[in-house]
């Protein structure tokens, strides 16, 4: 048994996991908040790596320190990414709220397009390549063959994420603003929560991780492109339904699970039809957990 | 008129928008030759854009709710949509009926063979609309993965044509039935899956179909496609491109006009009132004692025939197919039709499929903004009219009380 | 009713804009030569097209300046088909209805197959800069296309014998990345190599545009290969390539035309070291090669992309043909472009029966020092 080669596939699909999660939070809290699938986030999740780009870049050019681009790269591509979710939200869902949810659906696509083609014609339609922002930390050098530091940044970001998040929801009282608006929005409003602000904060947040995820990513990967947030997108959804849509843990589980999957049929069967596989694998346990791994059970009332 | 307000709140907008736009609109970056390019006028121009764009949608929007209103005050007459009160009155429907018919019938004679062609393509995608229509807009199914059905259909026929030499019009009837019973495989694992799950597992069915095809060489022949496929032949006579594209121009009309009789006929009839009444609301209807997993099974299954038609069609068009025409993007184009044209009225689907396939086409001098400008459309009209270009009206019978 | 008279507003606005667009779209210039440019211009696959529009446009700026072809001004038709079969043949009907006479194009192996069955049935002349592959010219179903680029069958031969007779090669790993062009080329490497006798341990093809490829490169890595063989598009190849020398991995990578572009040096940066690619040979010394890129580089302000040079050669072949044929006659073109030889940026070329250029092939390549260097 190859004891070194399954440590490996298992961190790769860790590092795969963990970067669905991160966009899957996104899908997930929205889903959560509105019932609906946000087709554009993961052109948020783009928005993000190109701004993180940009500011790089430019600030490369004026010769700042490497530390000093990190920070503020990823700071306002997050701000960024948050301020473009936050006027999606606005502009393509608000006026749809009380809508059929189609509606809302087909407007989602239509902003996915038109994001996805305003930064391809504003930049350009070639790859780009991306900076490594995270530096190779010497301290890990010894391990490093086993896990790249871009791959330790990004477990920890996912972790520390993950905590924050949780903490925003338990423990805050935007985060049971939050929790209450999703059980019930009219009920919400009767208690006094500004319904409209909890979904603008809901979409924030959700597009911040996002943000989070595509600078990451694309440090890792080294190259973007305006193409790049539609199948991400499409994964992190997988993942999230997985995981039962809806539930903040349940996105990263079903985001990890998803990750080990493709990983380990990859790297033991066929990476053809790893896809394949990974769609099967949901249909299979949606057959058995129609809600999902975590997802409540909901009974249907009549 | 306009008030003070309006245009602060505009400026406000158009402020916003400058700064959310500045990097990836001023800041051209290229790291490749490691060139920064800064291009202040677009700045100006989105925030000119942005001030505009925004007056006018709040304009718009303000009328949108008066409007609203007004019909509440009005009470509870029905509001019928002009079309409907044309088609409604009969000195105006047989008239319009023959001049339709009449340019319907001389349309490849009147533009040219690009114009049909694209005609052509527009009534595949009326086909798969109108069935995309039975499972979404009927049943209220929420299907992503109707393109694996149009997928079976096209490969069909491209490898029953291969393999054995099955012409064009004995595809036709069996590509149909391949789409349905793919549709019912396709029902039997989803049956218990609500909403948006039955989503994702249907647009990972969709996904499914179209990495076999890439992926199973042996059968698909792969990415490469199958190529030379023939196109439908009349009384085995060879016709020359241009009769070609006339011809299926006209075999799509028969086949649009077939689909709209049948479908009609299903709405009216039992099964059609059961996905009516599936859709309305699940635990009613089974209390009412219809068989649900039956009436699924049966959305699913024929709305999959016309799917499979219409690839057995665009095979013989194109000539030649390879897995990347079948994404999911092409499931979610035909989502817009049938959303965009009006959940569950034929109509509606007719002019969804004409607008949403035409209108790229003749965008095409707009070549690079033609899909900034189609997102664009999509957002608008779904905000400005969420029930579609076209809603369906269905028969309500009222009861109105004598006296007051 | 406001909901109304929006509805007959936006209606009427829609119909109009059909019916104005309608009639303008089948107007017929005056007498002029139609050339027809067809490609990828949007879409993911738009940096391989949108150089063959630039190239075109600086040949006929050129040719028209010069006087035209026999006479006339030479009109460029710019359609986009984005690399999609469906969408290429509503370009090629198209361009037939607006009476072009050749067409430079189409860029994806695909789209070109799609279209040509409308070319040919409308006897036009089709030539590509880009598409390689080899049923296209060798399947003898399209007489009337042809390429200034080699084709597939070709380039795999080459890089086999480069891998078993210079690298010594003995075991590889082929992957792809699931495409038309990507899974064609490797298949035909995987067929070379295995007649060559190299033991081919794993044959797998990857998502594009996947979150992330260590698990395929640890397979790779654990089947312990001396060379990667890549078919596909350099964005694959340079995150693939840059996950292999981060796991330290020693083994040869070689792609082919899809990879031999200086993107994929910049993208993988200090990984792209030793990389192998076969590709068109090196035609930077060639002064008609020099002068295009420097009239590309003072109407664009940038440097040329992807297929510019094949593409340029393609429009001067496909405008010296009509001009030597004296006429648009198809019989007269394709007889001039066979027996004629025409001075281009690849070189003096001409075509041989089954419409492959002659006079162009492919070189491998290495990268050395963050560039390109031809390997002889």
């Amino acid at each position: 048994m190859d004891w070194e080669y399954l440590l490996d596939l298992f961190l790769g699909g860790l590092t795969r996991g963990s970067i669905y999660a991160l966009i899957a939070l996104g899908y997930t809290m929205v889903y959560g908040i509105i019932e609906l699938i946000n087709f554009a986030h993961g052109e948020i999740y783009m928005i993000g790596a190109f701004t993180a780009l940009i500011v790089a870049s430019v600030l490369g050019l004026m010769g700042m320190n490497h530390i000093v681009i990190i920070i503020l790269a990823s700071v306002i591509a997050i701000i960024y990414s948050a301020a473009y979710g936050f006027t999606v939200e606005k502009i393509a869902y608000k006026p749809l709220r009380q809508a059929p949810r189609l509606s809302a659906l087909i407007s989602a696509i239509g902003m996915s397009l038109f994001l996805q083609n305003y930064v391809l014609l504003a930049q350009t339609s070639n790859f780009l390549p991306f900076p490594s922002l995270i530096p190779d930390f010497d301290f890990w050098e010894p391990y490093a063959h086993i896990l790249t530091s871009q791959e330790l940044v990004i477990l920890i970001t996912t972790a520390v994420v993950m905590i924050l998040l949780t903490f925003l929801i338990k423990f805050t009282r935007t985060g049971k603003a939050m929790r209450a608006t999703a059980q019930d929005k009219v009920m919400a409003a009767l208690v006094g929560i500004d319904v409209n602000r909890i979904i603008s904060t809901t979409f924030v947040v959700g597009s911040a991780t996002a943000a989070i995820g595509g600078v990451l990513i694309a440090s890792h990967i080294g190259q973007i492109n305006f193409y790049m947030g539609f199948i991400a997108g499409i994964k992190a959804f997988v993942a999230a339904v997985m995981g039962g849509i809806g539930s903040i843990p349940g996105a990263v589980l079903g985001s990890l699970v998803l990750g080990w999957t493709e990983s380990f049929f990859t790297g033991y069967i066929s990476s053809d039809y790893e896809d394949v596989f990974a769609f099967l694998f949901l249909v299979v346990i949606l057959i058995f957990r129609p809600s999902g791994i975590l997802g409540r059970s909901e009974t249907q009332k009549v | 008129m306009f008030s003070f307000n309006e245009i602060k709140k505009s400026l406000a907008a158009s402020v916003w928008l400058m700064f959310l736009t500045f990097p990836i609109l001023v800041i051209r970056v290229n790291t490749v030759e490691n060139v920064v390019e800064w291009r202040w006028k677009n700045m100006v121009y989105a925030g000119a854009a942005a001030f505009i764009i925004s007056f006018l949608a709040n304009f718009l929007v303000k009328r949108k709710e008066a409007g609203n209103k007004n019909e509440k005050d009005k009470g509870n007459k029905e509001t019928l949509f002009i079309s409907q009160r044309l088609l409604n009155d009969k000195r105006f429907f047989f008239p319009a009926l023959v001049v339709v018919t009449i340019f319907i019938l001389s349309f490849p004679f009147l533009f040219s063979m690009y114009q049909t062609s694209i005609m052509s393509t527009a009534l595949i995608y009326v086909m798969l609309g109108l069935g995309l229509n039975i499972v979404i807009g009927l049943a209220g199914l929420l299907d992503l993965g109707y393109v694996a059905f149009y997928a079976v259909g096209a490969y069909s026929y491209a490898l029953l044509n291969h393999h054995f030499g099955i012409t064009f019009w004995v595809a036709l009837p069996i590509g149909g039935v391949l789409g349905a019973i793919f549709g019912i495989i396709l029902g039997y694992p989803v049956l218990r899956l609500r909403g948006d799950y039955l989503a994702i597992v249907t647009l990972g069915f969709g996904e499914i179909i179209r990495l076999v095809l890439e992926n199973w060489n042996a059968f698909s022949f792969g990415p490469s496609g199958i190529s030379n496929i023939p196109r439908p032949d009349l009384f085995g006579i060879d016709l020359s491109l241009q009769a070609n594209i006339n011809f299926i121009y006209y075999i799509l009309i028969g086949l649009v006009i077939f689909t709209i009789f049948v479908v009609n006929r299903l709405q009216n009839s039992r099964i059609g009132r059961a996905w009516i009444a599936l859709r309305e609301d699940e635990i009613a209807c089974q209390a009412m004692g219809i068989d649900k997993a039956k009436t699924k099974l049966m959305a699913f299954a024929l709305g999959a025939t016309w799917a499979g038609m219409g690839g057995v069609v665009f095979a013989a068009k194109t000539t030649f197919i390879n897995p990347a025409s079948f994404t999911i993007w092409e499931s979610v184009m035909i989502l817009c039709i049938v959303v965009l044209g009006g959940m569950g009225s034929v109509i509606g689907v007719i002019v969804g499929a004409m607008v949403l396939i035409l209108l790229p086409e003749y965008l095409r001098a707009f070549s690079e903004y033609r899909m900034l400008i189609f997102g664009t459309m999509l957002v608008t009209m779904m905000v400005f009219r969420p029930g579609g270009i076209i809603p369906d009206i269905r028969k309500k019978y009222t009861f109105e009380e004598k006296d007051k | 009713m406001m909901k109304n008279s929006f509805g007959r507003v936006l209606i009427s606005i829609v119909l109009s804009v059909f019916m104005c667009l309608l009639i303008s779209g089948s107007t017929f210039a005056a007498d002029t030569i139609k050339l027809g440019v067809a490609g990828a211009h949007s879409g993911d696959l738009a940096s391989y097209g949108i150089p063959s529009i630039k190239a075109a446009e600086l040949v006929v700026k050129d040719i028209n300046a010069k006087g035209g072809v026999l006479g006339k001004k030479v009109e460029l038709l710019t359609e986009d088909d984005a690399c999609k079969p469906e969408v290429a043949t509503n370009t090629a009907t198209k361009l037939v209805s607006q009476g072009v006479d050749v067409v430079l194009g189409h860029i994806c192996s695909g789209a070109t197959k799609a279209a040509l069955g409308i070319y040919k049935d409308s006897k036009i002349i089709c030539m590509s800069p880009s598409a390689t592959n080899t049923d296209l010219t060798l399947s003898g179903d399209y007489p009337n296309f042809y390429r200034t680029i080699a084709y597939d069958d070709a380039q795999a031969q080459l890089q086999v014998k480069f891998a078993t007779e210079t690298l010594k090669v003995k075991s590889a790993a082929i992957l792809h990345d699931k495409g038309d062009y990507g899974k064609g080329a490797a298949e035909l490497a995987k067929k070379y190599a295995e007649q060559a006798g190299v033991d081919v341990k794993l044959f797998e093809g990857v998502t594009p545009g996947a979150v992330d490829y260590s698990a395929i490169v640890q397979k790779v890595k654990r089947a312990e290969v001396d060379a990667v063989i890549w078919g596909g598009y350099h964005p694959e190849a340079s995150k693939i390539i840059t996950l292999m020398k981060k796991e330290r991995m020693e083994t040869k990578f070689i792609g082919a035309d899809g990879v031999k572009d200086d993107t994929f040096i910049k993208v993988a940066g200090k990984y792209a070291e030793g990389v192998y690619a076969t590709g068109p040979m090196d035609v930077s010394q060639n002064p008609l090669a020099i002068a295009a890129k420097k009239a590309h580089q003072e109407a664009y302000g940038s440097d040329p992309g992807a297929f510019f040079d094949s593409a340029y050669a393609a429009a001067l072949a496909l405008l010296n043909a009509i001009e030597k044929a004296g006429s648009t006659d198809y019989d007269a073109v394709s007889k001039a472009l066979k027996t004629e030889y025409v001075d281009t940026p690849l070189g003096k070329i001409s075509f041989d029966e089954n419409g492959d250029a002659i006079g162009i092939g492919f070189s491998v390549y290495q990268v050395e020092n963050g560039a390109f260097k031809e390997l002889k």
